[in-house]
């Protein structure tokens, strides 16, 4: 135990060495991976922010119940009776055909449409408040109450918002495929890295082989190198993120002021960046492993 | 301690290096293959370090059959070896120290017993002076030296040499002989392989000839 945590010290020391002793070549390696790390976290951060944006302007989920122009004294009582009596109904406004009519003529520029029309043509309505603002169960509240009898059409008043988590939705899936398709060029890059750092190490693994070096022994001292390597990239995407939410707070402050509120971009969250860092670290040891196992099976058919 | 029965090397292309060699060495012997370059020297050490693979017949060291040995197991064969090379295969970016240190690390030596044993070993080919220069920076014969020091600084039971003096002068060649003849006095086995009967004479070891790749007859009197 003492010897392997010996040996893991010591590749290590010599791993954070070389690092150190080619400062403008790991710089560069690690802004790439920073870059192709900071581009999925800076979408994914800008889509927690819609999304806050979002929840923070819903207003109260609202269903509008309109009947059918048949519809009886009877009939509307039945269909209050019910709104008032579903689980999901917070609250039923009743707004009779009479009512609205009245306050569609009261409203501006419209008593004249309203007086040229001969007649009511408004059913009666009732202002649903729903309990739940989930916009996949609104909907199912929609349809259901749409399926009553002389209920003739239901409008969502928060239509809007479901169209923007459908875009959320999208974005969510847009940042998945984006991460995937950098997590496969993080692995390329420290492939590659490792590879050249392997070619320039040929003599040392040819004769540590020589003299007794298990495979192990070998993969040790680049599986550092290539997860330091991810793990600098993180922090270098993380750092990338939060420099980029920083500058476009500065002008969002300067826009808030003018419409008079306060606006101000959310950074990574701490497990986020941690998340960011722990599967940045996971690539790169990945694309390390590749890279040895690929030059021992190598040298072994040699 | 290692036995090869009726082996047989054939490197692809159809080249035969060794045919039909069979060789017993015993624990605490020193025996030298003699023989032109081309004769299949090298090759028969390579077999015994498990470097090569037999293409026919067996090769045992301490008991495990080495032509059969599974990849994982290679390495800790290799550990009972100390192996000089024909070209020396030292690391020149890595000081002198550093060089001889490297089969500590493998084998996960402490630190300080580490250093304290490159040292001995150092002191043992005369470069203790050395220890922070390059290799570059030496001569052929330290060079050598130093490539020897890496063989025997893990105190290894059996010692490999391919062509240890290969080309050094006489006088260098007499001190490496002396070096082997008293790693062979503490016990360990030798072997070495060369052409230099200048060393064979120093050293007055078993002789075995090698010749196109057949073990010829042991001359009776070496010296």
């Amino acid at each position: 135990m003492k010897v392997w945590l010996g040996q893991q010290a010591r590749a290590f020391g010599g791993i954070c060495a070389r690092l150190a002793r080619f400062p403008l070549s790991t710089l560069f390696n690690v802004a790439v991976l920073g870059i192709a790390l900071a581009l999925p976290a800076a979408l994914y951060v800008g889509l927690v922010n819609l999304q806050r944006a979002a929840g923070a302007a819903t207003p109260e989920p609202q269903l509008s119940v309109f009947l059918a122009r048949d519809a009886s004294r009877a009939d509307v009582k039945e269909v209050e009776s019910r709104l008032g009596k579903h689980a999901a109904v917070v609250a039923v406004r009743y707004v009779s055909r009479e009512q609205a009519f009245e306050e569609m003529k009261r409203a501006t520029g419209m008593a004249g449409l309203a007086e040229g029309l001969g007649g009511n043509p408004l059913p009666d309505a009732f202002v649903v408040d729903a309990r739940d603002t989930d916009p996949g169960a609104l909907e199912r509240l929609r349809a259901e109450i749409a399926g009553w009898p002389k209920v003739a059409f239901v409008q969502l008043d928060t239509e809007w918002a479901q169209r923007l988590d459908a875009v959320l939705r999208l974005g969510r899936v847009a940042v998945l495929l984006l991460a995937t398709l950098l997590a496969f060029a993080l692995v390329a890059v420290t492939f590659n890295t490792i590879r050249l750092q392997i070619l320039t190490q040929r003599d040392e693994i040819e004769i540590a082989t020589l003299i007794g070096a298990t495979p192990g022994f070998i993969r040790r001292p680049f599986l550092y190198y290539g997860t330091l390597l991810g793990l600098l990239g993180g922090l270098a995407g993380c750092a990338l993120v939060w420099v980029v939410v920083t500058v476009l707070n500065a002008a969002l402050i300067d826009l808030s002021y003018l419409y008079g509120a306060r606006w101000e971009l959310r950074y990574l969250n701490a497990a986020d960046a941690a998340s960011v860092l722990l599967f940045a670290a996971g690539l790169g040891w990945l694309g390390a492993w590749l890279s040895v196992a690929r030059h021992i099976a190598e040298s072994r058919s040699r | 301690m290692i036995a090869l029965s009726g082996v047989t090397k054939r490197y692809p292309g159809g080249f035969e290096a060794l045919k039909q060699a069979t060789l017993a060495v015993a624990e605490g012997e020193m025996v030298c293959l003699l023989g032109h370059s081309g004769a299949g020297k090298s090759t028969l050490l390579k077999l015994i370090a498990g470097i090569e693979r037999p293409t026919r017949g067996t090769v045992v060291v301490n008991g495990q059959n080495v032509g059969t040995l599974r990849a994982r197991a290679i390495p800790y064969l290799r550990r009972n070896f100390g192996l000089v090379f024909q070209d020396h295969k030292l690391l020149f970016d890595r000081s002198v120290f550093d060089n001889v240190m490297l089969p500590l690390n493998i084998l996960g030596y402490d630190r300080r017993e580490a250093a304290r044993r490159v040292r001995a070993a150092l002191d043992k080919v005369g470069l203790l002076a050395h220890e922070k220069a390059m290799p570059i920076t030496m001569s052929g014969g330290e060079q050598q030296r130093l490539c020897i020091a890496r063989a025997i600084v893990h105190r290894p039971s059996i010692l490999l040499a391919d062509e240890p003096t290969g080309n050094l002068d006489a006088a260098y060649a007499a001190e490496i002989g002396e070096l082997f003849r008293s790693f062979n006095q503490v016990g360990a086995t030798v072997v070495i392989a060369t052409h230099d009967t200048q060393l064979v004479d120093n050293l007055a070891p078993r002789l075995v000839v090698l010749a196109s790749g057949r073990i010829g007859a042991e001359p009776a009197d070496a010296a």
